[in-house]
């Protein structure tokens, strides 16, 4: 009988930790899917951030390291410029990236580094409990903006593909989204063609995935996909935002 | 320097170059800086020197993005380096401490300017603490030499890469604005590196050569697995303090008072010695070489058989507590502490040393 459906063999067979609902799985499981596709398992380092997915090394099978908050975009550099044959994925969460990470992040892309970041963007700070993070929505509550978040006091939810699109070391940007299979497919899509230009050495590719987190949303999963759809997505579009090797 | 480096001669060099040189090699692959005085000139050596070599040479975005870039080529097996001075060491304390619990080999250094805050550029050892106690949170330490001159720079620049990579951990050197600065001869070593170094291969990340994935990490949530791990770490210590513990007596055998001294401070220290012994006090002079492990077992030692020591700092009195740490009350110990770019002239030492041999049974005398 023929085998349709299976483990990846960059995922371990692990129970997840993730909350239901949670778009991590789902992030994960599409990295190890082409991890596998390009035959990268061993050499691969994955990078665990701050934040839920600091226990990444739970799932995926191949090398990990944990990065300080933060600072995942120098990690990989230094690890990708030392090891050109490694290859180096930087798996990051909003307020890792696009916060307390945003020097690394931004001149990482600059230079032009070499090395895959999966940047999951679910609008909130997950692991330490719901705070505000630098893309929460205008008026989402968190546990840190009780009233919702006021562009007055908190500024504006940050783009990140946007902010990134003009550096010119920057080789890839796009954006996803894991609330439907059809953007799933999109997002690995996605993915796939930020793993064939740093495999061909091009040089920075993002790919951010807009991500439910109902915990800390306060939803169940049903409504948090749905909140996704109707305000996240209103707000950050999906789409190739830099493709050095598109026809132009 | 030339293109072509004259290995084996003896050349006149200024400190931050004769420590990026040392590092070229000992095979350092990658250069990690952001500017600072007063070590820009060992930045813009390796600029080009590594280059030269085809390694890897960033300036980086900040002294963070430095010393985590040290952490990821370190998990990859390879040589690397990254340099500051005092403020800029501030900011490299969080990576240090992630590379001193994640056991990875990294070495850097620090050109002392006085501080603290923003401080000015003088040379200054207000570092003491911040090099000797870790510097960055939770419970771990660094191995800092503490060199003297333009060769113990070279010196111990070789040297740090080879200890860093035996005892798998966070290595430096804590030099300050005169040494970093000033030309020196030296003799340009051939690089001989410490027989029996470990290999990476069983712990560097991705290579293909090992088959279960590996994970560096300095989370352990679990409170025995982190206690377990920290207790490691003290018991490798235990070890580089039985090993590498480093240290200069001169004169000491018929001494009264011995001064406590090291970097630039030991070279004043034994000018003033010199002198007073002319005037006809029976002075030694005690030189820390590693700050740590800190020589402890010898100071306590001649403790036993000497009335006074006098410790000369460019600091008030971090290294004084050291010293007392390590004598206890067997022997008074003096301080003749200077800071942010005050230097202690050699005659205000062997008048302190007067002061402290003419002092009563019960008192410590301090410049302050």
């Amino acid at each position: 009988m023929e085998k349709v459906f299976a483990m990846p063999e960059a995922m371990k067979d692990a129970k997840t930790l993730y909350c239901p609902g949670c778009g991590h799985g789902v992030a994960h499981r599409i990295v190890a899917e082409l991890v596998d596709e390009f035959g990268l398992r061993e050499k691969a380092i994955g990078i665990a951030p701050v934040g839920c997915s600091v226990f990444a090394d739970l799932y995926w099978n191949f090398d990990v390291i944990s990065a300080a908050h933060g600072r995942a975009a120098a990690v990989a550099t230094g690890m990708s410029r030392a090891k050109p044959d490694c290859f180096v994925i930087s798996y990051q969460g909003d307020g890792d990236l696009a916060a307390i990470g945003t020097a690394e992040t931004v001149h990482a892309a600059n230079r032009g580094e070499n090395f895959v970041t999966v940047f999951i963007n679910n609008a909130i700070y997950g692991m330490t409990g719901g705070q505000m993070a630098p893309t929460t929505l205008v008026g989402q509550p968190s546990t840190t903006c009780q009233l919702g978040r006021d562009p007055s006091i908190a500024g504006y939810p940050i783009r990140v593909c946007e902010l990134l699109q003009t550096l010119g070391g920057v080789a890839y940007l796009a954006r996803g989204s894991v609330d439907s299979p059809k953007n799933v497919m999109a997002t690995k899509k996605y993915l796939r063609k930020a793993f064939q230009l740093v495999l061909d050495k091009k040089g920075y590719s993002l790919v951010e995935i807009v991500s439910p987190c109902p915990t800390n949303w306060g939803m169940n999963p049903p409504e948090a996909m749905k909140w996704l759809k109707d305000k996240m997505l209103d707000h950050y579009e999906l789409g190739v935002f830099k493709d050095i090797t598109a026809e132009s | 320097m030339s293109e072509k480096i004259p290995i084996g001669e003896k050349v006149l060099m200024k400190g931050n170059e004769a420590m990026g040189e040392a590092a070229v090699q000992a095979g350092c692959m990658a250069y990690y800086g952001y500017p600072i005085t007063p070590q820009n000139e060992l930045t813009a050596y390796m600029s080009r020197r590594m280059l030269e070599e085809g390694r890897i040479f960033i300036q980086t975005e900040s002294e963070i993005g430095a010393i985590n870039m040290c952490y990821g080529t370190a998990a990859v097996g390879e040589r690397c380096m990254t340099s500051s001075s005092s403020p800029g060491m501030s900011l490299k304390q969080e990576g240090i401490s992630y590379i001193a619990s994640a056991s990875l080999p990294v070495f850097f250094v620090n050109v002392n300017r006085g501080g603290p805050g923003l401080g000015n550029i003088a040379p200054a050892q207000s570092d003491y603490f911040q090099s000797t106690r870790g510097g960055g949170h939770g419970d771990y330490r660094v191995i800092v030499f503490g060199p003297t001159n333009v060769q113990e720079l070279y010196d111990f620049t070789m040297l740090g890469f080879d200890v860093a990579d035996k005892y798998r951990m966070p290595t430096m050197i804590l030099a300050d604005g005169i040494l970093g600065q000033m030309m020196e001869p030296l003799v340009l070593h051939e690089y001989k590196p410490l027989p029996d170094l470990p290999s990476k291969a069983d712990w560097r990340l991705g290579d293909p050569a090992t088959k279960d994935p590996l994970l560096v990490t300095s989370l352990v949530l679990d409170v025995p697995g982190m206690e377990q791990r920290n207790l490691d770490l003290f018991h490798k210590y235990e070890e580089i303090t039985k090993n590498e513990t480093r240290y200069e007596e001169v004169d000491t055998d018929d001494a009264d008072i011995v001064l406590v001294a090291y970097g630039t401070c030991a070279r004043i220290a034994r000018s003033a010695m010199e002198q007073a012994r002319e005037e006809g006090m029976k002075v030694g002079l005690f030189r820390p070489i590693t700050l740590w492990p800190f020589p402890s077992d010898p100071l306590s030692k001649l403790a036993d058989r000497v009335e006074h020591m006098l410790v000369v700092e460019l600091s008030l009195g971090q290294m004084w507590e050291d010293v007392r740490l390590a004598t206890g009350l067997k022997t008074k110990v003096h301080l003749h502490g200077r800071t942010a770019g005050g230097i202690p002239g050699q005659a205000d030492i062997v008048e302190h040393l007067q002061k402290a041999l003419d002092s009563k049974s019960d008192e410590i005398v301090r410049n302050f």
